[in-house]
């Protein structure tokens, strides 16, 4: 399963990579949500896939019985989701004021910083 | 002692509430502080004096063995006591000097906040503690020179001073990590013993160059002088206290408390006295050569750290002795010197000493004060300044290097100084009267206490040398030569060569001062051409290539085109990691292939709903896309045990698609810019990265480099943090500082978003 | 862009909405034991807002809420701070857990403890940030 997922992230950042080189500012937007995602996936799959193994510990019990996934990355993914909900939600402000200065929705015409 | 050190940023904390109920009156109230300060150091005297050092240690961040320890020895004691007790003056002396003007808090929460920075610089026995009050003293120096800002000559010398110091400062930070860790501690009184250890490590020549380089920009020697007298467009009681009284003996300070650890050795006694010698000289040829008030003074500091500097680097015992009491006596005399050409400047209105004359009669308190503190300054008995002076002589002609050189440099010093001194005390008070801008008056009681106080140490101590001798001068020698010292000050010495040679001296100058304005105008004519080339020609030369550099490169880097920033990191970081990855990985990558028929469902859509999010022409079907490759991330997150991720994951893609709605339907539609052949290049970069990545992937699966952390998260979440959902655990116990961090993102974020969008609106108005 | 129309809509949201807020309050309050926490929490309750929001407008959500969103952030982040501090009462270094177990009548012994009010922080904060996002564009697109 490593391996497939290996393969699934691969494509994910080509593809968002893709439309972030893209001159439409709007396709920017959909590169950016792509990437959160790949670079999510990256860390879940390298911290090791385990089925059914969710790291909680029984009632009662001082250790979850048997190996149960590592938390770890678990606990670093959660906030970056939420993070990068937030940047994107920036993102996308900022592109529409952009856009409402510059009207153009083409970032080569962007480039200028005096405009 | 930490509070002694605190209490003045609090104090410069509470300025601008305090301002408002006292007005005119706050500058007598500040001075209680520096004046208690000076009352609490001078308690440590006795037990200083008796050989005694104190220390005071407070845990900061324990779990990284960072403290604040301080140290007072006789040194640390007597440039604590000349900080306080010259700035308790100087406070007392700024609220009168800045009467009436609405800048005074700002002033006062900038001069408190620089007392309390060099008390902790000097006090301080940690070298990453020290270095922080270093750049401190320097940030406060920036903002007291420039506090005239509307004025383009302060701003540029506040820049100057502060790029000449902080550049330095930069090597100093360097110096001072290869000092600590060769000497394996940080702390300066452990440091100290280990001198010979130190000495004849393979990185002593490295590093007492970036530490003696940090040492001499701070401190003004050659060829660094420069910035000290364009400092001078601070308020005066600024460059009474900092630029001679205190923040530049800090690069001398430094030499003096690291002279146990590296002096001593042919580099250093070579660098410190020849470097000295030649600033000392600079700057007492200089000092003669202007006509400024404040530009002679400053000049002739420059001549006095200098002097400074070389006997750090002669580092006799003799001259140890020298040391501190030159150090105490330019305190002393310089520090009054400056209030009184900043009451001159008050009371006439001009600073030019050509365009002053015969104010005896307006002024005579002030000439009274100018002259004993001048006459200290020129060497000449019964002031303390003179056995400074003697001392000096005396050990340069026992240097063991360089010797007559260092004494035939420091009597043509003496000489030049005693013409400066005479330009300074006699100029303006005696001759024929000039008009001045200002009808002359004497500056008021707050204004002349300073002069007056500092004047009778100066003759005091001259007439009674025991007293600082025996108070502190021999404690202050001895932490300089790490061995006991017992120093005995004498104004008469008897007959000797040293004494002959001030002579000499003395004689000289009274001779170049009846001569003044025709030496200044042959000077001027033989070194106009040097001047040209000079350090601070040099200076200017270099900022103005670094903004022509600056202009050159940066269109070049910073192009605009988001797909070039790119493609320029994409293309390095695979050709890097790909070039190691090929030529040094010799292992396998993972290849386990177990997938359950439902995964594999769920990859087959994960796939397509990316490719179509890029393939397809509608903003709604991107939407859409993006909306199942999030939901399938979801699955994913499910399937192999994260319940907590899967069901964030859920939450946010749906307030994703929710703020997609909100703005991209009001945004432009998709448009189609690029070439073919564009398409075509972009997708073989995005297809390198992905390659790059699932390798890399492969490889990170196959391999375990360290056991994992959370063995310990899992068995001790339970025991220690009561809780059984480990994930949760981490977030909100384990890693709780790195989640408060993640939240004020997500706050930062939010504000960002209403600040933009608020900020919108006006912008419209203006249009419409 | 948002226009208070649809009776079914603000029949739901009416209906939803309590419901959204006890199911988050649950998910916070179980987060420590179970999956959930204040980010899931906050997500919830975020949620629930912004359907109400959908459905009957801008003023009658701001009325709802009571206080501006922006102040809803900085309690959480001042509450997660403070909870923070509490280890330095305690002589512990910051961020140190303390935790007490006061029983009440009737109901037994409870556990309170700094990373409870530490993940309460985050569920404000995460509340706040959200509602400031999502009311400032439905407000500018108006």
């Amino acid at each position: 399963m490593e391996t497939l997922m290996a393969v699934l992230v691969g494509i994910a950042f080509a593809a968002s990579l893709y439309m972030m080189m893209r001159r439409s500012i709007v396709k920017l937007i959909i590169g950016l949500i792509l990437l959160s995602n790949a670079a999510n996936l990256l860390f879940f799959t390298a911290g090791g896939l385990t089925r059914g193994a969710p790291p909680l510990i029984p009632e009662g019990a001082e250790a979850p019985a048997g190996a149960v996934a590592d938390p770890l990355p678990q606990a670093l993914i959660l906030t970056a989701i939420v993070i990068s909900f937030g940047v994107l939600a920036f993102a996308l402000v900022l592109i529409r004021k952009a856009y409402q200065v510059v009207q153009a929705d083409d970032l080569d015409q962007m480039k200028g910083t005096d405009t | 002692m930490l509070v002694a050190v605190l209490a003045g940023f609090i104090l410069a904390a509470l300025v601008p509430w305090l301002q408002p109920y006292f007005g005119e009156r706050a500058g007598r109230l500040y001075a209680l502080l520096p004046a208690a300060l000076t009352l609490y150091f001078a308690t440590f005297l006795p037990g200083v004096a008796a050989g005694e050092a104190s220390q005071a240690v407070y845990p900061w961040v324990p779990g990284l063995g960072l403290e604040l320890a301080f140290y007072l020895d006789g040194l640390s004691l007597l440039l604590a006591l000349l900080i306080s007790g010259i700035g308790a003056f100087v406070v007392l002396y700024a609220g009168d000097y800045l009467h009436g003007d609405p800048r005074q808090a700002r002033f006062f929460v900038q001069l408190l906040a620089f007392m309390a920075s060099m008390l902790g610089l000097v006090l301080s026995d940690n070298l990453i503690a020290l270095f922080i009050f270093w750049e401190l003293t320097s940030i406060t120096s920036y903002l007291l020179i420039g506090f005239d800002h509307e004025d383009a000559t302060a701003r540029r010398a506040a820049l100057q001073g502060l790029v000449v110091t902080v550049g330095g400062g930069l090597a100093l930070l360097a110096g001072l990590v290869l000092l600590g860790t060769v000497a394996g501690t940080y702390t300066i009184s452990e440091i100290v013993t280990q001198g010979e250890a130190i000495r004849e490590h393979g990185h002593y020549v490295p590093l007492l160059l970036l530490v003696l380089l940090g040492a001499f920009t701070k401190s003004a020697q050659v060829p660094f002088h420069f910035w000290l007298p364009n400092a001078m467009a601070a308020p005066t009681p600024v460059s009474a206290y900092l630029h001679s009284a205190t923040m530049v003996k800090a690069g001398v300070y430094l030499l003096a408390r690291l002279h146990p650890a590296l002096g001593g050795t042919d580099a250093w006694i070579a660098i410190c006295s020849l470097i000295g010698g030649a600033t000392m000289v600079t700057g007492a040829y200089l000092a003669v050569r202007s006509t400024g008030i404040k530009w002679v003074l400053a000049y002739s500091t420059v001549m006095a750290l200098g002097t400074l500097t070389m006997l750090a680097g002669v580092g006799t015992e003799a001259a140890m002795v020298a040391f501190v009491v030159f150090l105490l006596g330019h305190s002393l005399y310089k520090g009054a010197l400056f209030l009184v050409a900043g009451g001159l400047e008050h009371g006439t209105g001009t600073k030019d000493l050509l365009a002053m004359g015969g104010l005896r009669r307006a002024m005579p308190i002030t000439a009274l004060l100018a002259a004993v503190s001048a006459l200290s300054l020129a060497g000449l008995p019964p002031l303390f300044g003179f056995i400074g002076k003697e001392l000096m002589l005396e050990s340069l002609l026992a240097a063991p290097f360089a010797g007559v050189l260092l004494t035939l440099l420091a009597v043509v010093t003496a000489l030049l100084v005693v013409a400066a001194a005479g330009a300074v005390a006699l100029r303006p008070f005696f001759g024929p009267y000039r008009e001045t801008p200002e009808v002359p008056h004497e500056p008021s009681n707050a204004m002349l206490a300073g002069p007056a106080v500092l004047g009778l140490l100066s003759l005091l101590f001259g007439l009674v040398p025991g007293i600082p001798g025996d108070a502190f001068v021999s404690a202050a020698a001895g932490a300089l030569s790490s061995e006991p010292v017992h120093a005995h000050l004498a104004l008469w010495h008897g007959l000797t060569l040293p004494l002959g040679l001030s002579a000499l001296a003395v004689a000289g100058g009274a001779l170049l001062y009846s001569r003044w304005d025709r030496a200044r105008a042959a000077m001027r004519r033989i070194d106009a051409p040097l001047y040209e080339r000079g350090p601070e020609a040099g200076y200017d030369r270099l900022m103005a290539a670094l903004s022509d550099l600056a202009r050159r490169v940066t269109p070049v880097l910073q192009h605009g085109y988001l797909r070039y920033y790119i493609a320029t990191t994409v293309l390095t970081l695979v050709a890097l990691v790909g070039l190691t990855l090929i030529t040094r990985y010799e292992g396998g990558l993972a290849t386990a292939i177990d997938v359950r028929f439902y995964e594999l469902a769920i990859a087959v859509l994960f796939v397509v709903a990316t490719v179509f999010a890029c393939r397809t022409q509608s903003r709604l079907g991107a939407v859409v896309s993006v909306g199942v490759v999030g939901y399938a991330v979801a699955l994913f997150y499910l399937l192999f045990s994260a319940p907590d991720l899967s069901i964030t994951q859920i939450l946010v893609e749906t307030l994703t698609v929710i703020l997609l709605v909100l703005v991209l339907f009001k945004l432009p539609g998709f448009v189609s810019f690029s070439s073919p052949r564009q398409r075509a290049w972009d997708a073989l970069v995005a297809g390198l990265l992905g390659t790059l990545v699932t390798l890399l992937l492969l490889v990170a699966v196959d391999h375990q480099f360290a056991a994992p952390i959370s063995e310990y998260h899992l068995a001790e979440s339970v025991p220690l943090g009561h809780g059984r959902n480990v994930v949760n655990v981490i977030i909100v116990d384990y890693r709780a500082l790195d989640t408060l961090g993640e939240i004020f993102v997500v706050a930062l974020a939010a504000i960002g978003v209403y600040s933009m969008i608020q900020y919108t609106r006006p912008a419209r108005e203006e249009r419409s | 862009m948002i226009r208070p129309r649809s009776l079914i809509l603000q029949t739901m949201a009416r209906l939803l909405l309590p419901l959204q807020l006890l199911f988050s309050v649950f998910m916070l309050l179980r987060g420590h034991d179970l999956p959930g926490g204040g980010f899931i929490a906050g997500l919830v309750a975020s949620a629930g807002f912004i359907l109400f929001l959908f459905a009957f407008g801008i003023p009658a959500t701001r009325a709802l809420l009571g206080v501006d969103p922006r102040s809803v952030t900085g309690a959480g982040l001042l509450l997660a701070v403070a909870s923070a501090l509490l280890g330095l009462l305690g002589g512990d270094p910051a961020f140190t857990a303390q935790w007490w177990q006061p029983a009440i009548p009737l109901i037994g012994t409870i556990k309170i403890g700094s990373p409870i009010i530490f993940d309460v922080g985050v569920y404000l904060t995460v509340i706040g940030a959200l509602l400031t996002i999502v009311v400032s564009l439905a407000e500018a697109e108006e």
